[in-house]
């Protein structure tokens, strides 16, 4: 499910560039970046002889951002009354989910119809996992529903659900309408790209903060969050899938008469059915990716039960709300992906009624028999806290078991990274002049994708610089860096061994998707316990993550080499390693790259959220822009860190791109 | 239309039968948002418990703890009942000043907020809580991080506390790192317990920790106003802030509320019934007033 979290993320551009030029060209830019980096060596090494104002920002250079936007802001809020438009359309989404909450959970709302029996839902759900794939679908998708209700949870689920179902529809919606504007007016498109881009690569932290101010805090807050950040997916699958469609298609709906309306209802938007479809299933996936970061601001349910278990360190009741997240992400997952490959079925004119609604039969004959047997047997209806079943002991056991084995290896790994890696590394970085940094970031940007990607590189690090968050920002690149390469250290190896056979790739590629899924708070506490409050502990934490991305597209890089390539390899008699090195591992470089950037902007989204362990970076005055509810300062440094991730991103993507079009101009 | 009239009798029926009861209160709910600690919480339920046992209405939010008195303010969520004087006072005395908020009951309860050992500690270190005995000891506590210097693991940032400038004053061998949230500081308790280390960290009472993990606070020289080389105050306030639109709205509903007040000891037990017994908040709450029907009952009626 996940590779198509990543995929979707965005933040790869797949706009060509055409790289100008020819060889005279190239090699004038390649001795243009050699005179940066000699340059970028002189600043460091002539650091005692910089003005101050070369080392550090200087003031003048530092611009009051979080003022201005705090400004803008104050003007929205109260000068164009935009508050008052804001709070009318949660007003509306409150409707919603009061609906919603009755019917799930039985809050005391309009149609005061709830709550619907847990096993009606399951068995429900049950057929409806049956109807678009079958009977493995259908154990899925039931027994997860059994999970919850058995395992006392059933409350806080239908908690999450209620904004769930009310959020993924908005956001589909507005995405589609997004999308089918910018595919129709291109400067519309040309103005969204960006946007679209800061947006993905922002920490959810920064958004939150306009949400408190416009919106407030609730259930209703934490549906609009979820909507703005599951919302930019479905605008670039509807965009990409409208492009798709053939022209003869188009064509033949012309002739047929259509206009313009109904050329893209009829015609176009059914054509791009699959990749809607798709989005569909990135709204649903960003949606439960949400669900605990979201309850920060009120969303009820799973995430917000979750931070309280972690909260009074109860990592066993944690852990199983997890797990439910996770098979509720993967139920659906599966769910959309069915409803997204299935083709719709056509019956023979003059079949019958019942014939052709034969499921819907199945459901309502089942569906009312369960609500009846529910009335008389309240376990099937609710499924109380004292009667739930818990397997919280277990893992609580074997979690301190772990913990008391690891203790003395801890101790001495923890010791050696902070004296020996850590704190020598973070004092260099710190240490460096920040003139000395961006000339380097722009002889990084010339070497790879020339003279315009270091302006682009420019372009990002130069408004760091002037937030006055540039220390902080540093800290932040030395964690990313590193938890990036030791997360490379453990997981090429691991992946290499992995791509050895096909079943063991698709285990460790299942493992991968749950790691990801499972809420990141959880990794929390079970790091602070094992390395402290450090940034051992950070490290550990952002790697989990950071890992993940690696072991995927290296395997897949591995794994998707052409099988000539490598028998003409075996022809020659090369050994295995010679094989993984001259041969595999540089076909699959491109690939390998893609994941290292995707590893960049995970581990950037994981240090902010490690400030709940202690650190010293962006996250932490995050953090505090959070609870201060300071709008500037949480976008100013949402910005921060969207542009890093945005650098990272552009380097990454023009080397891939780079050896591919090398490979191709020699083939 | 048949559906109108149907609702419309519907409505009528409704405002008939539960007029009476609820007095003068408004049917809206009362909204009480809910922290990230757990007496917070169940004192959130006590109290909804409580309000709808008089008939209205209660929905339960959760909210950051710090920009709560905000949305106080200005009536999102209606009252907040564990306002801490060493954490909360800032941010309360704000939203003060711009209105819309003010206190309506003062809890028994002293709040102190300050540094904490467990008391395996004081075993490796005799001399405590005297703040000179800590600082003797200062290397028993030293971590790779702070070199020579001994650790002192503060609560987040935003909790604005003086530690670091509290350490200079006194001229301490300790180095301040901060913990990003609650749960990290009993993170590190909890591993300082597997292995006996000594460990010293801001702590607060009333609080489940006294419970789980026995302990003392550090004596530092007694708080004066402005003292940057004394300890937090040993006496802080515990309040409970209210919308100033709720006497209006709900006059049943506040006059219950200033009347509440619970203690040291009582708080205790509510976050034990949750952290060590492993209740869920509400049914803490419903447990707890079943066991003290005489602390609740005088205030309702």
């Amino acid at each position: 499910m996940s590779d198509l979290k990543a995929d979707a993320s965005g933040f790869s551009q797949p706009a060509p560039t055409p790289r100008t030029g020819g060889i005279a060209i190239a090699t004038a830019e390649l001795s243009g970046w050699k005179v940066l980096l000699v340059l970028a060596l002189c600043l460091a090494a002539g650091k005692i002889l910089l003005p101050v104002g070369m080392i550090r920002p200087p003031d003048w250079m530092i611009l009051p951002f979080a003022a201005w936007i705090n400004a803008v802001f104050d003007f929205l809020r109260y000068d164009l009354g935009l508050l008052s438009i804001t709070r009318t359309i949660a007003d509306g989404i409150e409707w919603c989910l009061d609906v919603t909450g009755n019917l799930l959970y039985g809050r005391n709302r309009w149609p005061h119809l709830g709550p619907i029996p847990w096993s009606v839902l399951a068995i429900s759900f049950a057929i409806l996992g049956y109807a678009l794939g079958g009977w493995k679908l259908a154990v899925l998708s039931g027994g997860t529903l059994v999970w919850i209700a058995v395992m006392g949870q059933w409350r806080w689920a239908m908690e999450t659900l209620s904004v769930i179902v009310v959020a993924a529809p908005l956001s589909v919606l507005i995405g589609m309408v997004t999308g089918v504007t910018a595919w129709r007016w291109s400067w519309f498109e040309r103005a969204l790209n960006p946007l679209l881009n800061i947006a993905q690569s922002m920490p959810h932290f920064a958004y939150m903060i306009p949400v408190v101010v416009f919106i407030g805090v609730g259930p209703k807050a934490g549906a609009v969050v979820t909507i703005i950040f599951s919302v930019p997916p479905m605008i670039r699958l509807t965009l990409l899938g409208l492009r798709k469609v053939p022209e003869e298609v188009v064509e033949a709906g012309k002739m047929n008469g259509a206009s313009q309306w109904a050329l893209l209802t009829r015609v176009r938007l059914p054509t791009a059915r699959s990749e809607l479809l798709l989005g569909v299933n990135q709204v649903i996936m960003q949606c439960l990716a949400m669900v605990v970061l979201a309850s920060f601001i009120g969303m009820p349910g799973l995430g917000q039960r979750l931070l309280q278990m972690l909260q009074a360190l109860r990592i066993g009741p944690a852990f199983e709300i997890g797990i439910t997240i996770v098979l509720i992400a993967i139920t659906l997952d599966r769910l959309s992906k069915a409803w997204a490959t299935k083709k719709p079925v056509h019956h023979e004119s003059g079949t019958h009624w019942m014939a052709r609604h034969r499921l819907w039969l199945v459901w309502a004959g089942f569906a009312s028999v369960a609500w009846l047997v529910a009335q008389v047997i309240p376990y099937l209806h609710e499924v109380t806290r004292s009667q739930a079943l818990s397997m919280a002991p277990v893992i609580d056991m074997s979690v301190n078991w772990f913990l008391t084995l690891a203790a003395p290896v801890t101790e001495a790994i923890r010791r050696f990274l902070i004296i020996w890696v850590l704190i020598p590394f973070r004092d260099a970085i710190l240490w460096l002049p920040f003139t000395a940094i961006l000339v380097a970031v722009a002889a990084l940007g010339w070497a790879l994708g020339g003279r315009r990607s270091a302006l682009i590189c420019l372009a990002f690090m130069i408004p760091i610089a002037m937030t006055g968050w540039w220390d902080r920002a540093m800290i932040t690149v030395y964690t990313v860096l590193t938890a990036v390469g030791l997360a490379a250290l453990v997981s090429l190896p691991l992946s290499v061994w992995g791509a050895g056979n096909a079943t063991r790739a698709r285990r460790m590629l299942l493992v991968c998707d749950t790691l990801q899924t499972f809420p990141s708070f959880i990794y929390l506490i079970p790091v602070v316990m094992l390395f402290g409050v450090s940034d051992v502990a950070v490290l550990a934490a952002v790697m989990v993550f950071a890992g993940v991305p690696l072991v995927r597209y290296t395997i897949e890089g591995l794994n998707g080499i052409e099988p000539e390539v490598l028998e003409a390899g075996q022809m020659n008699g090369t050994t295995w390693w010679q094989a993984l090195r001259h041969i595999r591992l540089p076909l699959a470089f491109p690939t390998i790259l893609i994941g290292f950037n995707q590893s960049a902007m995970f581990a950037l989204f994981m240090v902010i959220i490690a400030a709940f362990i202690g650190t010293q970076d962006l996250g932490q005055e995050m953090q505090r822009a959070l609870s201060a509810t300071d709008v500037g300062k949480g976008l100013t440094l949402g910005f921060a860190v969207a542009f890093l991730g945005l650098m990272a991103d552009h380097l990454l993507m023009r080397w891939s791109r780079n050896i591919h079009e090398r490979r191709e101009a020699r083939s | 239309m048949k559906h109108r009239a149907f609702l419309l009798i519907g409505v009528a029926t409704m405002a008939i039968t539960t007029s009476p009861a609820l007095a003068a209160d408004s049917s809206d709910p009362i909204i009480i948002p809910i922290h990230n600690w757990s007496s917070q919480i169940v004192m959130s339920h006590i109290v909804g418990q409580m309000f709808e046992s008089l008939g209205n209405s209660v929905e339960f939010v959760s909210a950051d703890s710090q920009s709560v008195y905000e949305a106080v303010r200005l009536g999102d969520v209606h009252l907040q009942v564990e306002v801490w004087e060493g954490a909360f006072a800032a941010s309360f005395d704000a939203a003060r000043e711009r209105g819309g908020i003010h206190a309506a009951a003062v809890h028994d309860a002293v709040t102190r907020e300050d540094w904490w050992y467990p008391t395996w500690t004081k075993e490796a270190c005799p001399g405590l809580p005297d703040w000179q005995a800590l600082n003797e000891c200062a290397a028993m506590f030293a971590t790779p991080e702070t070199g020579d210097r001994g650790r002192f693991l503060g609560g987040p940032v935003d909790w604005l506390k003086n530690d670091h400038i509290r350490v200079e004053a006194l001229d301490l061998n300790f180095a301040v790192v901060n913990a990003g949230s609650a749960a990290a500081l009993w993170a590190e308790v909890a591993a300082a317990e597997r292995t006996n280390t000594p460990i010293v960290l801001f702590n607060w009472t009333p609080n489940f920790a006294e419970a789980v993990w026995p302990g003392e606070f550090v004596e530092f020289p007694a708080w004066e106003e402005g003292c940057k080389a004394c300890g937090n105050p040993a006496d802080g306030y515990l309040k409970i802030a209210a919308w100033d639109g709720m006497p209006e709205k709900w006059p049943g509903a506040y006059d219950v509320l200033t009347r509440v007040s619970f203690n040291n000891a009582q708080i205790a037990e509510m976050a034990r019934l949750v952290d060590i017994e492993g209740l869920d908040p509400e049914d803490a709450a419903t447990a707890w007033m079943e066991e003290n029907q005489d602390v609740w009952q005088p205030w309702v009626n």
